[in-house]
């Protein structure tokens, strides 16, 4: 796949040597933590935390998540529902607390964004994509967030301008760029197309 | 005898123009008849008197507009301005740098008297006189770079350097050639040059951040960057491509020479004394077609230059809709006689 260097590269989830390890996936992402799973020592899930957060793919893995007995097991209907309790767990963790996130690009750069936030080196954090490429995307002109932005152009869901979906990736919104598609000539209205799947 | 500061707009009825002197001293960016992209950096030194560069901050007769237009941009938008919070020691060395360099250069427009960390700065051009702390925040009206930067020309990029890269961590960006600051703040180098074409794989930018991080105080440097832009609009970003995109569909064979502007970056790179942070001024000068083609050299070699400019260049730099256009009024000007090397007017 043809990227950018702003853009992050993502790894493959493998267990770390730590006192306690933090896993947080959304809907396809969870399948990762079960492979990492079939790597792990033995007790490694007697001190780990998992969130998760099923999106598009409903009841299909909480059984086997939950089959690898760890000690905490979270559910949550989105990202901004679990910042939360990602945000109280990362405030009271202590030092050896690993971390690793799987799933799309907007749940990874959303929680590593957090994880920054409350200190923690992000090169100490495994990422695994898997799932969806949807792109979360922050419009250039009104400065709105748009989630799961599956086509190119796409519209901005707060000011309405239609926008071509860049490469150029910020850590620091966990967010891909929308630049206004026909700022030049407003009649030209581009065919969309279902690109980010 | 001081700098005749012209009255003149940026945006809506565009009233921006060069004198003859000052269309002489324009940056003239290309020293052949062709453009690519390479590591062009060279030591920042005083240079010929009547050139930008006879100064290292170079002050001219768009001043007092300039800061005008930049004081609306922020009044609209004041993520222009952002800095995060372990820069703002690198923002007081800013403060430092350009109020010396101003005093020294204009003693007619702008003078610095310091007294331990009493400081008294008059900027007259724009009416300042302001006595301060240095390195006390709340003695000024705003953070230090905002204050300083609300009164010079150009964009301010300040980049902190850790783990053998420049983090863009602090900016006043109202004059830009289309990137936003608000978007890129915390990047690093690579990141934040990722959509430039070619480049990178030519291995220019890993050359030129090589050459950055290892500036010394003292021993600035520069490069000239250019591009294109229609109307002499000061603020081409992103932020408001949505209103000034158009622009770029309005040229006509007999409007080339008013609205089309050849548009100079020099940059230049600073090692500042106490945060050791980096400062790269982006000073922006604009010149109509009408007034580059006062220069017979300058008109040959440019047309040679945008009609053989690569393709990817020429998407990149946003100038497809009406480069045709001006190259066709520019050959005009070419009777294809030879050009001399180098940069200067003849
Ligand atoms: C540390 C100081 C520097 C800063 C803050 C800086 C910043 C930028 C930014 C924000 C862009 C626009 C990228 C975009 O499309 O979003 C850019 C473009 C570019 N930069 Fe830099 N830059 C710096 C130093 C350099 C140096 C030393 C070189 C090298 C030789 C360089 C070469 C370029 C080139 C070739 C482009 C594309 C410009 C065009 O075609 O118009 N930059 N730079």
């Amino acid at each position: 796949m043809k990227t950018i260097l702003s853009r992050p590269v993502y790894g493959t989830l493998s267990p770390q040597a730590g006192k306690s390890h933090l896993l947080i996936a959304d809907a396809e992402g969870a399948s990762a933590i079960l492979d990492l799973a079939k790597k792990a020592p033995e007790d490694f899930f007697a001190h780990a935390h998992i969130m998760f957060i099923p999106g598009r793919t409903g009841d299909s893995f909480q059984a086997s998540l939950k089959a690898l007995k760890p000690a905490q097991y979270y559910e949550g209907p989105s990202v901004a529902a679990a910042l939360p309790r990602l945000n109280w767990t990362l405030a009271n963790a202590h030092m050896g607390l690993r971390m690793y996130l799987a799933g799309t690009e907007g749940l990874i750069g959303q929680m590593m964004q957090a994880a920054i936030e409350a200190g923690i080196d992000p090169a100490s954090i495994q990422t695994e994509h898997r799932g969806s490429w949807a792109r979360r995307i922050q419009c250039v002109h009104c400065k709105g967030i748009t989630e799961n932005v599956t086509t190119q152009p796409a519209t901005c869901s707060h000011c309405g301008l239609l926008l071509l979906v860049r490469d150029h990736y910020s850590k620091r919104h966990a967010a891909f760029q929308g630049v206004c598609i026909n700022a030049e000539d407003p009649t030209e209205i581009p065919q969309t197309e279902e690109i980010f799947r | 005898m001081g700098i005749n500061f012209r009255k003149e707009t940026f945006r809506d009825d565009f009233t921006f123009r060069n004198s003859p002197e000052n269309i002489r001293r324009f940056p003239f960016p290309y020293h052949e008849d062709a453009y690519m992209y390479s590591v062009n950096i060279e030591p920042h030194v005083p240079g010929p008197k009547n050139s930008v560069f006879e100064h290292l901050v170079d002050v001219d007769e768009h001043y007092v507009s300039e800061m005008q237009d930049r004081a609306m941009v922020l009044a609209e938008d004041p993520l222009r301005c952002q800095s995060l919070p372990h820069m703002t020691l690198a923002g007081w060395d800013l403060l430092e740098l350009l109020m010396t360099e101003k005093a020294a250069s204009y003693p007619e427009h702008f003078s610095l008297t310091r007294e331990g960390d009493r400081w008294h700065w008059i900027n007259r051009p724009l009416g300042i006189d302001d006595t301060f702390t240095f390195g006390d925040v709340s003695t000024l009206p705003y953070g230090p770079m905002e204050y300083i930067t609300r009164q010079s020309q150009g964009d301010f990029a300040i980049l902190d350097q850790r783990d053998n890269n420049l983090w863009m961590d602090a900016g006043m960006i109202t004059t830009q050639a289309d990137w936003s600051l608000d978007f890129d703040i915390g990047m690093n180098f690579f990141e934040w040059h990722a959509p430039v074409p070619l480049a990178h794989e030519m291995g220019v930018f890993t050359r030129a951040l090589k050459f950055l991080t290892n500036i010394q105080q003292g021993k600035p440097a520069r490069r000239l960057n250019w591009t294109m832009t229609i109307n002499p609009r000061l603020d081409t970003s992103p932020e408001n491509f949505h209103k000034w995109g158009s622009d770029r569909l309005t040229v006509t064979p007999e409007n080339v020479g008013e609205k089309v502007h050849l548009r100079v970056e020099l940059q230049s790179f600073w090692r500042l004394p106490r945060s050791n942070a980096l400062v790269f001024p982006i000073r922006c000068y604009l010149l109509k077609m009408d007034e580059l083609v006062t220069v017979p050299k300058w008109a040959r070699r440019f047309h040679r230059v945008l009609r053989d400019l690569p393709v990817e260049l020429a998407e990149y730099k946003g100038l497809t809709r009406y480069r045709q256009t001006t190259v066709e009024w520019l050959s005009k000007y070419d009777d294809g006689a030879p050009t001399s090397p180098g940069f200067s007017p003849d």
